[in-house]
């Protein structure tokens, strides 16, 4: 759409400003105050330079979270959209049963995180819960409160359960703004399955795409609540995430300064990423 | 795939959405010597205490009220002031737009843990720690980008015709504003409120920092309850199948235009 220069536009995104930036900007500078400084209470503050960041940056502790995390994030994604690519393009189209499964589908995305956590936790017990209990009764050795393995496959599963079907409602939109004819042209042709897919299918599907992986990268990379109450970052570290450990750094340790640094270095590398996603995003949108 | 196997795919993927729902579901109906005693599939002594508990204790049924209370607050909020700014975004260049637009969803993606202790401070500050509204303002920190993005994409999906005949009729911008352009957008606005109450009702770590007493959310009174009084698992099942239900409310007033909301309105 042809947008018309007018300055006075500003206006109309004050109130918006004003909001956000009281949220954002004034806990971002206790952070970085944090982050050069250190203190010992009573707002007395003593200038430390970048020696918080050289000691995160060093630390083995935030290299051993920031992996787990990365591989995390990695393992979600790759289950994640193909699994939602598939259940999107074999759901119904037209029909009573698509809202059926639309409102199925959502319901895990509106549960509250913890809830979800506590949900997992509950069904994985291995004496007491559904999954648990099938896992060990079929002779599987499954204990997640005591097996890295158990509680990483837990973890994992319960975030793709969590969020897959943000994937299948974006590839859906997707999807559906396919006109028949489409379709039926494809038909004529004699055009394969495969052809579909690669040629008409995925090509609408590349926008919401996009945006599936930039959400899901930018959540998980955040992930807290449900792993945290799952698993509480356990057994010992491992399922340790970037967040849980910086929570753990700053409210359990109470360790301002690294924690404060280690913030930041987060935050970056966040953004980085999602300014990538974005510059990609809208430079196809503008073709 | 043939198209007699096709609903396999989509059912099976359903199953497996349900199954720990339906565990969730079942524990709430059993005492605590069943859950304690062993797995079953069906509760052998169908009981709703768990559930009585919930809605004669305060500290329990005030949760709830807490929750809604501060997501209604946030979601009239965002909603309110990204209405006028998503449509400076759709319909005008100035200057920084670019910029200011990609500023704001840095803060959709801002750790909330990196936060949590910031905001601690600063609404003790301001005196509005334990209050709904601060719970609301905070997580105005991420819904605001949120609906701003999704209230764009649908806006500029509305022809810029509409607001130049509707000048030329001699509409000022207020009027045209509340009587022509939000009626046009309104499944747009549902599916803002939507997903602004979605964010909102399911975020805790924040939630929780900036509450105590008076306006605990009831996904806090859970993690308390789970840790203070031991093993009642029951209650706790309880009390998470509750929490399903508003979402679940929510989600089938907006199920047609769900799939649009979550491709931002830009399909």
């Amino acid at each position: 759409m042809h947008k018309t220069q007018n300055n006075k536009a500003w206006w109309l995104v004050v109130p918006v400003l004003i909001l956000v930036a009281f949220n954002a900007f004034i806990p971002l500078m206790t952070v970085v105050n944090y982050a050069f400084q250190e203190t010992f209470g009573d707002n007395v503050f003593f200038w430390e330079g970048t020696t918080w960041f050289e000691q995160v940056l060093r630390s083995p502790r935030f290299h051993a979270s920031l992996i787990r995390q990365l591989v995390f994030t990695g393992m979600i994604i790759a289950i994640e959209v193909p699994l939602g690519i598939a259940v999107a393009l074999t759901m119904p189209r037209k029909g009573p049963w698509v809202s059926v499964c639309l409102v199925l589908m959502a319901l895990p995305l509106l549960i509250p995180w913890n809830v979800v956590g506590a949900m997992w936790n509950i069904f994985a017990l291995p004496d007491i819960g559904l999954l648990g209990y099938t896992l060990n009764s079929m002779g599987i050795d499954f204990n997640f409160t005591r097996q890295p393995i158990s509680a990483w496959m837990t973890t994992v599963v319960m975030d793709v359960w969590h969020w897959t079907s943000l994937i299948v409602l974006l590839c859906y939109a997707g999807l559906s703004s396919i006109p028949d004819d489409y379709y039926q042209a494809a038909h004529i042709d004699g055009a394969s399955r495969w052809a579909i897919f690669r040629y008409i299918q995925l090509p609408k599907m590349k926008r919401v795409l996009t945006i599936a992986i930039l959400l899901r990268f930018m959540d998980s990379f955040m992930i807290y609540t449900e792993p945290f109450v799952l698993t509480g970052g356990g057994p010992g570290n491992t399922t340790t995430f970037l967040s849980i450990d910086l929570v753990k750094i700053a409210l359990g340790q109470f360790d301002l300064g690294p924690a404060a640094a280690m913030s930041l270095v987060y935050f970056l590398m966040v953004l980085l990423v999602c300014w990538a996603f974005y510059t990609i995003m809208m430079r196809n949108e503008e073709q | 795939m043939t198209r007699s196997t096709k609903w396999l795919v989509p059912t099976l993927y359903i199953l497996f959405l349900m199954l720990p729902i339906y565990g969730l579901v079942s524990m709430s109906f059993k005492t605590t010597t069943e859950i304690l005693g062993g797995f079953s599939f069906f509760p052998q002594e169908f009981t709703l205490a768990n559930y009585k508990v919930i809605f004669t204790d305060p500290t329990w049924y005030n949760g709830y009220i807490n929750s809604i209370i501060y997501v209604v607050i946030n979601t009239l909020l965002s909603v309110t002031v990204a209405l006028p700014a998503a449509y400076a975004f759709s319909r005008y260049r100035f200057l920084g737009d670019k910029h200011l637009f990609f500023w704001l969803l840095t803060n959709r993606m801002a750790p909330p843990a990196v936060f949590a202790l910031p905001f601690f401070q600063l609404y003790s500050a301001i005196n509005l720690f334990d209050t709904h509204l601060a719970v609301a303002l905070a997580h105005c920190l991420f819904n605001i980008p949120l609906a701003v993005w999704i209230l764009e994409g649908f806006m500029s999906g509305v022809p810029k015709e509409l607001d130049e005949t509707a000048f030329l009729d001699g509409y000022s911008f207020s009027r045209f504003f509340i009587r022509i352009f939000i009626p046009t957008i309104a499944a747009g606005i549902g599916v803002t409120m939507f997903f602004c109450f979605m964010y909102s009702w399911v975020e805790l770590l924040l939630a929780k920092t900036l509450t105590s007493v008076d306006a605990k959310p009831i996904a806090a009174t859970m993690t308390r309850t789970a840790s203070s009084s031991g093993y009642e698992l029951g209650l706790l099942a309880a009390a998470g199948s509750l929490t399903i239900i508003p979402g679940a409310i929510v989600i089938y007033f907006v199920r047609n235009y769900i799939a649009k909301g979550f491709a931002l309105g830009r399909v």
